[in-house]
């Protein structure tokens, strides 16, 4: 028996050269402390199994930090709390691995939880070994969330008092009421009986994960002399008669029998450049024809839109089927989208703009054309519109026409010529053709090809069609 | 290859997964939320991992996985966002992980609002989390750049092994304009320190532990020196109408495109009036704008916040030429005219 406790796992470093000092062959742990024998547990079980190779062990803040000292596996240290998270991303990366984090209770319980609990919830295939000492070891015996009632410690130093500091937490009653976790057991190592259970414990869950079952935990009772402030004899025996009675030891849920195993795709190896394009919506459609060229007269030449209205009323479309347009047909375009202050009271606006050269600023404050779909929309920006500009405005809506004398006015009357064709909705594409017509900016097959585009509802393509006609033949209607 | 239009915050995951960015963790926060609406739609598409993750916290530290573990990875948030993401950060630079960290900035402290800010220049670009950091930011000002930045924000993330930030504004982002797809992936280099879990890589340890004072003094000095390497090689900026200029504006991000046209008109006006658009924020174009300062009569600095950026100017200028500074913030943006009539005030 002697000869088989004083053995070294393979799964241990033959000595722990990252250990500073000049001991590499003892562990940082003080003596009678439970980290001791569970690490050995696992590293047995990793070799047993013929996991080493293929592990990689994430050690966490507490006084497990440097585990890293003893497991001859990948090593990942982490963050206070984090560690289901990276082993979220490491498991992710290579779900072929077997990723385990080891936690104690703050790390695990405290500041955390929310991270252990989601994993949890998620089924991450990761197992997780947790050492319940109900104390915070590293940091000088301060009260843990698992803490029991009464316990003095330096934080609670009239003993934790559930009005102030609340109960423990069972982390395992917890976890096991979720749906996702496969396997959930707690086991202590107050004795050889306990630590046998213990060690099918870490077995179960680790074959758990090989066998591709989902998330695994493992909370472990274990002594802490130094943070009790007592003699390990003691300390084992206050696990046996006293931590045990506050947290039940059994197995809370195990579905690894009935559960099918799952194992997620090896994420290496992007896709080639074709695939990203295909991903990316960037497949060359059959060739579009090309566009006829357009004269706008001087003062429709790089115009900069300022589109208004209701909410609903297509506001943001019609910008978007005149950038895709104009883009088309060769301008450099931008269009931004009604953003921060400007974004009240169920307005919608959209500044687009269709230039020669380079697009400077994307917003536009002084807008060549202003496209108004309300009332409100109208006196809000009249204004600001350059002086020999046009305002291009809703006429069957807004009964107060623009005050200003230095624009031009285009009358529109969208809403009611798309009622016309059966549909309000179009009212922004009557608009949009009226616009075309007058200004010249971008050519009517321009329009066509991008509705489809920025319109994705394939059965509106051909009412669209019609009010942009309409939309043309009222602006032409008006020139006569 | 034809352009297509494409939203900022999309064109950020069409750059990532041109770079070969295997996985991204998230948590949705306006006016970054696109960013992760694209990455769940896209990156599965191509094989890779999407989670949204149960906080930026988490989220990061996904991140601090997937990288231990060799992948090219990001996540992107918002400025309350980014304040949660700091601890994780820190660990990243401490570990030496590369990875991809996107802001796009809106209005604070605290809550604030949605509309754009640059009010996070100094969370960024000073190293938000704890400790002697840098993390190397670039600022896009287009839907180009925010596609074409991404790529190169994970090449040099590999390159010294450091997170990169990507630190852009809410129009950025919510603008959309013609992307040209680039015609090149960007295949990861050889990662022989990650940590992948088979035997060829157990003797690597991701960690920033340095117990004893000698070691951790050695490893900031060590990231120190890569910090002195990366302002020595990778400073970047663009010059527009410099030629002849008295009075040199500075912006990044939205700013810098509201000064280009301001600076269209002033010169349209006979104003000798130019821009300097930092594209790196760290490092800082510092030379290029010591150099100008034997130049020019002034500078007039630019910023969505009370003024951060600007102190990188003055330190850059060191009292040699005077620099005039005009911020909005809340959300409130300056115009193009505005900032005209500013810039002629100073000329
Ligand atoms: S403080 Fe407690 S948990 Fe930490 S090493 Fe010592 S005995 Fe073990």
């Amino acid at each position: 028996m002697a000869v088989e406790v004083l053995k070294k796992p393979r799964t241990f470093y033959d000595s722990y050269q990252r250990k500073p000092g000049t001991d590499k062959i003892t562990t940082h742990y003080c003596p009678g402390c439970g980290h001791g024998n569970l690490h050995k547990l696992i590293a047995e079980a990793l070799d047993e199994m013929g996991l080493s190779d293929r592990t990689i062990f994430i050690s966490p803040v507490g006084c497990s930090v440097f585990a890293y000292y003893y497991f001859d596996v990948g090593n990942v240290q982490v963050a206070h709390g984090r560690a289901p998270a990276a082993a979220t991303g490491i498991k992710r990366a290579h779900p072929d691995k077997i990723v385990i984090t080891y936690q104690g209770d703050g790390d695990l319980a405290a500041i955390g939880w929310n991270n252990v609990f989601h994993a949890a919830n998620r089924g991450e295939h990761i197992t997780v070994f947790f050492v319940n000492n109900a104390i915070y070891g590293m940091t000088g015996s301060q009260m843990a969330p698992t803490s029991l009632v009464g316990q003095k410690t330096m934080t609670s130093p009239r003993g934790r008092d559930p009005r102030n500091e609340g109960y423990p937490i069972k982390v395992c009653e917890i976890l096991s009421v979720l749906e996702s976790p496969a396997y959930i057991e707690r086991v202590s190592l107050a004795d050889t009986k306990s630590i046998n259970q213990t060690r099918k414990a870490v077995r179960k869950a680790l074959q758990c994960q090989v066998d591709g079952k989902g998330f695994s935990l493992v909370e472990v009772l274990s002594p802490c002399p130094t943070g009790w402030r007592m003699e390990p004899r003691d300390a084992k025996r206050w696990v046996a008669d006293v931590l045990t009675q506050n947290f039940k030891l059994g197995v809370f849920k195990d579905v690894t029998s009935e559960r099918a195993p799952y194992f997620f795709k090896d994420p290496d190896g992007a896709p080639p450049f074709d695939e990203i394009k295909r991903i990316l919506g960037w497949e060359e459609k059959e060739k579009e024809s090309p566009l006829p060229k357009v004269f706008p007269s001087p003062e429709n030449r790089n115009p900069q839109f300022k589109i208004a209205g209701f909410g609903g009323q297509g506001i943001l479309v019609l910008g978007l089927v005149l950038a895709e347009a104009g883009m088309r047909q060769g301008y450099q375009v931008s269009w931004l989208p009604s953003y921060g202050p400007e974004m009240r009271g169920g307005t919608a606006n959209c500044h687009v703009i269709l230039s020669d050269s380079k697009v400077g600023s994307p917003l536009v404050s002084r807008p060549t054309v202003l496209i108004a779909q309300n009332r409100p929309s109208l006196e809000k920006f009249e204004s600001d519109v350059v002086p020999g500009g046009l305002i291009l405005y809703e006429s069957s809506l807004i009964d107060r026409p623009p005050q200003r004398s230095d624009v031009r006015v285009l009358p529109v009357p969208a809403a009611k010529l798309a009622d016309d064709l059966g549909d309000t909705r179009v009212s922004n594409m009557v608009a949009l053709g009226a616009l075309i017509e007058y200004t010249c900016v971008v050519s009517k097959e321009a329009v066509l090809q991008a509705i489809p585009i920025s319109v994705p509802r394939k059965d509106f393509y051909e009412l669209n069609r019609k009010a942009l006609e309409t939309g043309m033949e009222y602006a032409r209607s008006l020139k006569k | 290859m034809k352009r297509k239009l494409m939203r900022g915050n999309d064109a950020i995951i069409a750059g990532a997964i041109l770079a070969g960015c295997r996985s991204f963790f998230g948590y949705p926060i306006t006016p970054a939320s696109e960013i992760t609406h694209a990455a769940a739609k896209w990156i599965p598409e191509a094989g890779g991992t999407f989670i949204q993750a149960e906080s930026e916290i988490a989220s990061i530290n996904m991140v601090y996985g997937a990288s231990s573990a060799g992948q090219r990875t990001m996540t992107a948030s918002s400025s309350p966002g980014m304040s949660l993401k700091q601890e994780g950060i820190s660990y990243c630079a401490g570990s030496e992980l590369p990875c991809v960290v996107v802001n796009v900035m809106r209005g604070g402290p605290g809550l604030g609002n949605i509309a754009p800010e640059q009010s996070d220049y100094n969370q960024m670009v000073k190293g938000g989390g704890h400790g002697n950091y840098k993390v190397i930011t670039l600022a896009p000002n287009s839907v180009q750049e925010m596609c074409d930045l991404t790529i190169l924000a994970f090449e040099l993330a590999d390159k010294y092994r450091n997170p990169v930030g990507i630190l852009t504004d809410g129009f950025v982002g919510q603008m959309i304009e013609p992307l040209m797809l680039p015609e090149r992936l960007s295949p990861p280099p050889e990662k022989s320190w990650a940590v992948t879990g088979d035997k060829e890589t157990k003797g690597n340890l991701i960690s920033s532990i340095y117990l004893s004072p000698e070691e951790l003094e050695e490893h900031v000095s060590h990231l120190k020196r890569k910090y002195d390497d990366v302002e020595a090689k990778e400073v970047r900026f663009e010059e527009y109408k410099l030629d002849g200029a008295k009075v040199v504006t500075i912006g990044y991000g939205i700013v810098s495109r509201i000064l280009h046209t301001a600076v269209n008109a002033a010169r349209t006006a006979g104003l000798p009036v130019g821009l300097l658009r930092p594209i790196s924020l760290w490092p800082f174009p510092t030379k290029k704008i010591r150099e100008l300062a034997e130049k020019v009569d002034a500078f007039f600095v630019c910023e969505l916040s009370t003024g951060q950026m600007v102190d990188d100017v003055r330190l850059a200028v060191e009292g040699r030429r005077p620099v005039h500074l005009y911020t909005r913030y809340g959300g409130s943006v300056p115009t193009a005219e505005e900032l005209l009539e500013k810039i002629r005030e100073k000329t």
